[in-house]
């Protein structure tokens, strides 16, 4: 215990960069997300094309790669980077947002086809239908999904700990190098963290999925 | 679907949208070439460069990767499937004391990253890279197995198990006889799912050091000059992603076969409704 205790200030401030690269990448990933779906569902050609490759692609690459890439790769090509945070949060946001478009996806699905036809016929065009008829309601049934997918990427970012960045992994990795005795305390501390964070928004999750359930 | 979402394109809108499509495969091929000619700047087209792939140690050495990546997921695969049985009838238990103690657990199993318990087992039971590999696959798929054949379970209907009983059945022989047939096969996709995930977490592997398809990249690229790091890296990640997408779409090609069956044969095993048989 008393590892934990004399190193609190460390694991805090590894906590709070994990939460920083999860909101981070999390908001990225949502928008480029959503994009993607509506690039999906889109009259042209080019662009579902492309958003079908990327989700393909992105959602059949292994996390560790994507992270390679970004913070080894990338820098041998030319693209330097000020702190490896940015590697690690493009790595996380580009994966994350293939799962994101899929669940959008599936949420745009889900609206009933009614909806889309009745803002046809008052005359709505195909941005319009999107924006103000079928996302808002697929919004709301795809949110249980999507925290699921944001507790994965809190747990994902744990990766970006072994690529430079110096995270609640990161540092737990450390201190257990530095305290060889201790180390099943120290481990065992930085996965209350992480519970810290996965656990209420599992419960959040499934609060809202009864939630939106009942109101169906 | 889409087709709901705007009209039938008349020789207008079908222009226009030939209009976008050209204009928005012009600017991904323009990303293409931006990305294609700054690679060749820093000599990635070099032929020397990709002469090693002409070199037999190194396909060797990569051959040996993908088999350490996918003995670590067969291994974990038929590790974690029984257990996450075994964690799904004690989550479902009858008997509080078991019960509670066993969503505890596998709520603190879901809630964790992978690669820390890979750590975890690496250096607090001093064990190889691959026991560790395969510890932290096991116990984390076996949570989510145990979760995903319980939600199979509690989605069937309610007269399964009680006809079971009914019958005689002990409540363990109910579950194993008469639910957890039709759970697992209700839940196949989610199941094939989760395998490739499972395939996908094995480069996790890399950060504990197990000598994975990646690991082998490094250790090339580390050997061989930085200068090749970009054509091993490139096609060790092309082979990984073309492993996964096969099993993805294995998964894709049994989701749909298991909704044909499922639907046929629900729609003959269910009697008719009473009332609907009396008008």
């Amino acid at each position: 215990m008393d590892v934990i205790i004399e190193n609190l200030p460390l694991y805090w401030e590894g906590f709070l960069r994990t939460l920083f690269l999860s909101v981070v990448s999390g908001a990225i990933a949502l928008v480029l997300g959503t994009l993607l779906a509506a690039a999906r569902v889109s009259p042209v050609a080019a662009l579902r094309g492309f958003s079908m490759t990327y989700v393909e692609v992105l959602r059949n690459t292994p996390l560790t790669i994507a992270f390679f890439f970004a913070a080894i790769v990338l820098p041998r090509l030319g693209v330097r980077f000020e702190q490896f945070e940015v590697a690690a949060i493009i790595a996380l946001s580009t994966y994350t947002a293939a799962f994101i478009a899929e669940a959008v996806r599936s949420g745009v699905n889900s609206v009933h086809v009614g909806q889309a036809e009745a803002a046809r016929s008052i005359g709505m065009q195909f941005g319009q239908v999107l924006s103000l008829i079928i996302l808002p309601q697929a919004l709301r049934t795809v949110i249980p999904p999507l925290i699921n997918i944001l507790i994965a990427l809190t747990k994902n970012s744990s990766v970006a700990g072994a690529f430079f960045v110096l995270e609640l992994f990161g540092y737990g990795r450390q201190l257990a190098n530095a305290n060889g005795d201790q180390v099943m305390t120290v481990l065992l501390g930085v996965a209350f963290f992480y519970l810290l964070i996965t656990v209420p928004l599992g419960i959040l999750a499934s609060t809202v999925e009864r939630k939106v359930a009942i109101s169906r | 679907m889409s087709s709901v979402l705007y009209d039938v394109p008349g020789p207008k809108a079908r222009r226009v949208s030939l209009i976008g499509s050209v204009l928005g495969s012009v600017l991904i091929l323009g990303l293409v070439a931006w990305i294609i000619t700054t690679l060749a700047e820093q000599g990635i087209f070099q032929g020397q460069r990709w002469a090693i792939f002409t070199r037999g140690d190194v396909w060797s050495l990569l051959g040996n990767g993908v088999l350490t990546t996918l003995s670590a997921a067969a291994v974990a695969a038929v590790l974690a499937f029984p257990l996450g049985l075994l964690l799904c009838l004690l989550r479902i238990s009858d008997i509080a004391a078991i019960r509670i103690p066993t969503r505890i657990v596998l709520e603190f199993l879901r809630g964790m990253p992978v690669v820390l318990m890979m750590l975890f087992v690496l250096l607090v039971f001093a064990s190889g890279a691959f026991t560790a590999v395969v510890a932290g696959l096991v116990l984390y798929n076996a949570a989510v197995f145990a979760e995903i054949i319980r939600a199979g379970i509690q989605s069937l209907p309610k007269g399964q198990r009680e006809a079971g009983l009914t019958v005689g059945l002990t409540s363990f022989q109910s579950r194993m006889i008469i639910e957890l047939p039709q759970a697992i096969r209700r839940m196949m996709p989610s199941l094939v799912a989760q395998l490739v995930v499972l395939l996908k977490d094995t480069s996790l592997g890399y950060i504990v050091s197990y000598e994975e398809l990646l690991r082998k990249v490094q250790i090339m690229a580390d050997f061989l000059g930085p200068d090749f790091l970009f054509p091993i890296f490139f096609v060790a990640a092309a082979i990984y992603i073309a492993i996964n997408i096969v099993v993805s779409r294995i998964a894709v090609w049994i989701e749909r076969r298991g909704t044909v069956k499922a639907a046929g044969g629900v729609a003959k095993a269910e009697p008719e409704p009473i009332e609907a048989a009396v008008p």
